[in-house]
């Protein structure tokens, strides 16, 4: 250890006590983010202790990367400065929940899972059905803005979240919003901390609304020949009166991926073949109610499903039915395992432009030879997952062209792209954050209110913020 | 001292003339607004606050928004958006004076996309224009603030507005994509994008609610919501406020979530009937206006469930409303409530608070005892479901007594609201009516947070001062409350 990096560890010791620092270098390569170290990690117990720790780095100017679980450091660019790691996981208490109000109140370092767990019992639960679901904590989902599949019908955390506690760049311990389920009080600042990595502030308090847990439950599986045949499906559903929790479509090569090992150990029911068959787009949507309603959505879903071309369809229940929703909700992490330099596209499109933003990522993949999966929801965002079977320099060349050009086709459909996930070697070579953005400049504006001195992430954000 | 301010005086005055006439350039003559008895109409808005502009401009484009935000940058002087100003809370009053921009002549239609269910429009269109010209398409805006025949998109983006579906649907900000704004700068932006997740941070949702303290909203994107296969219309009726109340906090604590769930008390349901004739029974305590929808299979069963827990509580009748003709008479009645309570009073004053749901019985008890105290009868129409109140105070504006003692009578109800984990304002906004009350709910650091982020994009304070934040001290300008006159809008 360096004698800065000495300083750093026993000043955040003075702070938090010495047993809250790590400062052993093969310690805090669990920490490291795109290969670069910390200094010292710190694992304070309060937003107390993070007000404490943040002025410190601020008038040290040591650039701090809060990390929760660590499940998607890999998202955004390197960072361009790593002294700090500031570890939340030590503020894992629910501060209140009022189940028959149905609000929460948690620290941010809770894991996602436990959550669900406590307020399970209570029969409700958070729509957050995000990868990494077994280890993510509450604060890590929130700040890296990632989505899951119940997005079809709840939306994403902006349309569930009342409000938060923060620590800014400044220094300074604030918050917005409040507890109860309906707010207009001040601005929403919380909602820019949903997907924001981290770079406006320290998140220590979330407060959120619960929802009732939904009666039974089924997924509703068909399979096309073609892509345009799964989307018109899509098209069909979201014309009626059905309001399905989920709605996905696959790529021809994912019955391959949930075949892997790390889909074994995700979903234990295996789902037979003639379910997820080899080759052939599949459509997924799941939906909930009483035996009535579940009869009427099965009925209508077949009839749409022979209208639309189907070759197969099946109702999935029990524990097929929890694996198969396992597999959605951990498409990436599968995705992630199955090859070493596995490239993920995000892709944005209008619903409707669904067929042709996907059949141009498979053009781009396809002449190059790269294997790709791709899960799109009818939301119209897209995973589009790269997998190439080896690393080699040519490789690199061949996802670096191939990605570039989804993001242009992208742009000309008028949505957009990002890269949330590539192997850091990559990250110089691609648009992690995509195209320029018109209104970057807004963000910027933003950026310089919550974190002047840039000690929040430096360089990880979108534009490099 | 005298002289130097009567100086000042003509200074701004040779400037307002001078503004003026840049603005009759720019937009023609018809489209500006300044003689005394013209500017009458816009110095109030649904709220009981009073203040005049200067002078009022009806751009036609974006571009004649650019041109005005010149204007007023020149001449540095302040700029206020307005749609139909039947905003609550003083938020389109031109509480400095200035150029108070009215949008409702940018009132098209740009673009329905009905396979993408998405709609891009002018903010001067009309909330409930919209869901209409969607109507056949099976489709609506879902935000259904009760003055969503007159109140605009623009107005409801800006103040995030709610309303009586918005427990189900989810208020404004959920139903908005993307926005183009006017920066206080004259920057034209567009923010968010029309695919969603847009990468960065959610400039839409903080410029969503910002109560015309960023920008002057020029375009908007909105979601377009299918309309349910079934809809089920109940009205629940009580002889006691607390069975209402009981019911509500039963049917949430059961994960029951109705579309709408609206509770009238009896001393408003009288002053609704005597107007609207909705079919309210007069004689009761209570009633809960309650709606579920969604296939008819699902629609059903909710029906019955909230029915069942209705009767629970003792509820003396649960009408079911048997076709639309009945809903809708159901809804003229809960849609049309505070119109029918300003035949009573020459002003009354309403208030937004929020509380926490299990706290429902307890509020209601506390807010009639504070009516008593101050002497005042407060009547009740709320968001029952979300625990959003609207206490109505009846007083006559008129006696200077009568109407601090309805603000204290207000102050004491916010206050107990605040006790509870609750909130000033739901769905109605701070404006320039609770700006004295922020903190109660917000520290120093909060605000100041919250002001350097309006500084940001409003680095002159030229567009709408003096709204949502106390103001501190050195500024030098105490703000005399005007007397109100008598409110005219619906919550």
């Amino acid at each position: 250890m360096n004698t800065a990096s000495a300083t750093v560890s026993s000043r955040l010791a003075d702070i938090v006590g010495p047993s809250s620092v790590v400062s052993d270098p093969a310690q805090l390569a669990a920490f490291a983010v795109d290969d670069k170290k910390p200094s010292a990690s710190v694992s304070p117990q309060s937003a107390a202790e993070i007000l404490e720790i943040v002025k410190y780095a601020r008038k040290g100017k040591l650039a701090i990367v809060v990390t929760g679980a660590r499940t998607k450091s890999g998202i955004g660019l390197p960072p361009r400065q790593y002294d700090i790691a500031l570890d939340i996981t030590r503020l894992d208490r629910v501060v209140s929940y009022d189940p028959g109000d149905l609000t929460l109140s948690v620290e941010a370092g809770i894991p996602l899972h436990k959550l669900a767990a406590i307020i399970a019992e209570h029969h409700q639960f958070l729509p957050l059905a995000v990868p990494y679901f077994d280890r993510t904590t509450i604060g890590g989902t929130i700040a890296s803005g990632v989505d899951g599949p119940l997005r079809q019908l709840y939306g994403t955390a902006r349309d569930y979240l009342l409000g938060m506690e923060f620590v800014t760049g400044e220094g300074v311990a604030a918050k917005s919003g409040g507890r109860v389920v309906k707010n207009v009080t001040g601005y929403d600042i919380h909602k820019l901390m949903i997907g924001a990595l981290g770079t406006l502030g320290v998140i220590t308090r979330i407060n959120f609304k619960t929802f009732p847990m939904l009666s039974s439950s089924r997924a509703f599986v068909a399979s096309f020949q073609t892509l345009e045949r799964a989307a018109g499906m899509r098209n069909r559903v979201s014309q009626s009166h059905l309001a399905p929790i989920t709605m996905e479509i696959f790529g021809s090569a994912v019955a391959n991926l949930f075949a892997n090992d790390a889909a074994k150990r995700i979903a234990p029911a295996s789902i037979p073949e003639s379910i997820f068959p080899r080759s052939r787009w599949i459509f997924t949507s799941g939906f909930a109610g009483n035996p009535n309603a579940l009869a009427r959505y099965e009925t209508d879903l077949r009839k749409m499903a022979e209208e639309c071309g189907a070759v197969d369809t099946a109702v999935l229940e029990g524990p097929q039915l929890a694996s198969a929703f396992a597999l959605k909700r951990e498409f990436i992490p599968i995705a992630l395992s199955s090859s070493p330099a596995t490239t993920i596209l995000k892709i944005s499109v209008l619903p409707r432009q669904i067929v042709e933003a996907l059949t141009a990522a498979t053009r781009e993949a396809e002449n190059r030879r790269l294997p790709w999966v791709a899960m799109a929801r009818g939301v119209g965002v897209i995973y589009f997952a790269m997998l190439p079977t080896e690393s080699g320099e040519a490789t690199k060349q061949q996802v670096v062209q191939a990605s570039e050009n989804i993001l242009s086709s992208c742009a000309a459909l008028g949505g957009h792209a990002t890269i949330p996930w590539c192997p850091a070697a990559l990250k110089n070579a691609l648009k992690v954050w995509g195209l320029p953005r018109a209104d970057f400049a807004q963000m910027l504006k933003l950026k310089k209110v919550f974190d002047p001195d840039g000690i929040f992430s430096p360089g990880r954000f979108v534009g490099g913020i | 001292v005298a002289l130097k301010s009567t100086r000042r005086n003509l200074q701004r005055e040779l400037m307002d003339s001078h503004a003026i006439n840049d603005l009759k350039k720019l937009l023609g003559a018809d489209a500006v607004l300044h003689r005394p008895e013209e500017l009458l109409l816009y110095e109030y808005d649904g709220s009981v606050e009073i203040a005049r502009p200067n002078c009022v401009a009806f751009p036609r484009n974006t571009k004649d928004v650019v041109g005005i935000v010149q204007i007023a940058n020149r001449y540095q002087i302040p700029i206020i958006g307005r749609g139909a100003g039947t905003g609550l809370s003083g938020g389109a009053l031109a509480r400095q004076g200035g150029i108070l921009i009215v949008f409702s002549r940018m009132n098209r239609i740009l673009e329905i996309d009905v396979e993408n269910q998405r709609a891009v429009v002018q903010p001067g269109v009309v909330n409930a224009d919209l869901s209409v010209a969607v109507a056949h398409t099976g489709l609506h805006f879902a935000p259904d603030p009760s003055s969503q025949k007159a109140s605009t998109i623009g107005g409801n983006v800006s103040e995030n507005s709610g309303g009586p579906h918005t427990l189900a649907y989810g208020v404004t900000t959920n139903h908005v994509y993307s926005l183009e704004a006017v920066l206080p700068t004259g920057e034209l932006v567009r923010l968010g994008s029309l695919a969603l997740d847009s990468p960065g941070y959610d400039l839409p949702g903080l410029f969503v609610g910002s109560e015309g303290t960023l920008a002057l909203i020029t375009e908007i994107t909105v979601k377009l919501t299918r309309l349910p296969e079934t809809v089920k219309t109940l009205l629940a009726i009580f002889d006691t406020v607390d069975d209402a109340t009981e019911t509500v906090v039963d049917i949430t604590a059961r994960g029951i979530t109705p579309t709408a769930c609206e509770m009238l008390d009896g001393w408003t349901i009288r002053a609704v009937e005597a107007y609207v004739h909705a079919g309210f029974p007069v004689d009761c305590a209570a009633v809960l206006l309650l709606e579920v929808d969604g296939v008819r299979e699902a629609a059903e069963q909710h029906a019955e469930d909230v029915a069942d827990v209705c009767r629970l509580h003792r509820a003396r009748e649960v009408r079911v409303a048997r076709d639309a003709r009945e809903r809708d008479l159901l809804w003229k009645g809960r849609k049309n409530a505070f119109g029918a309570v300003g035949r009573l009073s020459p002003t009354y004053y309403v208030q937004d608070g929020v509380i926490p749901r299990t706290k429902l019985p307890q509020t209601l008890r506390r807010i009639n005892e504070i009516g008593e105290k101050y002497g005042f009868e407060i009547g009740n129409i709320f968001h029952a479901g979300d625990g959003n109140l609207h206490p109505i105070i009846l007083f006559d504006a008129r006696e200077e007594k009568q109407f601090q003692r309805a603000v204290a009578t207000a102050d004491e109800i916010i206050g107990f609201c605040i006790e509870m984990g609750g909130s000033i304002t739901g769905e109605h906004g701070v404006g320039m009516e609770k700006d004295r009350l922020m903190p109660l709910l917000f520290t120093e650091d909060d605000m100041n947070l919250m002001r350097r982020v309006r500084d940001a994009y409003n680095p002159a304070g030229l567009l709408n001062p003096g709204k949502i934040f106390p103001n501190t001290k050195g500024c030098g300008e105490i703000h005399v409350r005007p007397l109100p006159v008598a409110g005219v809008s619906r919550a």
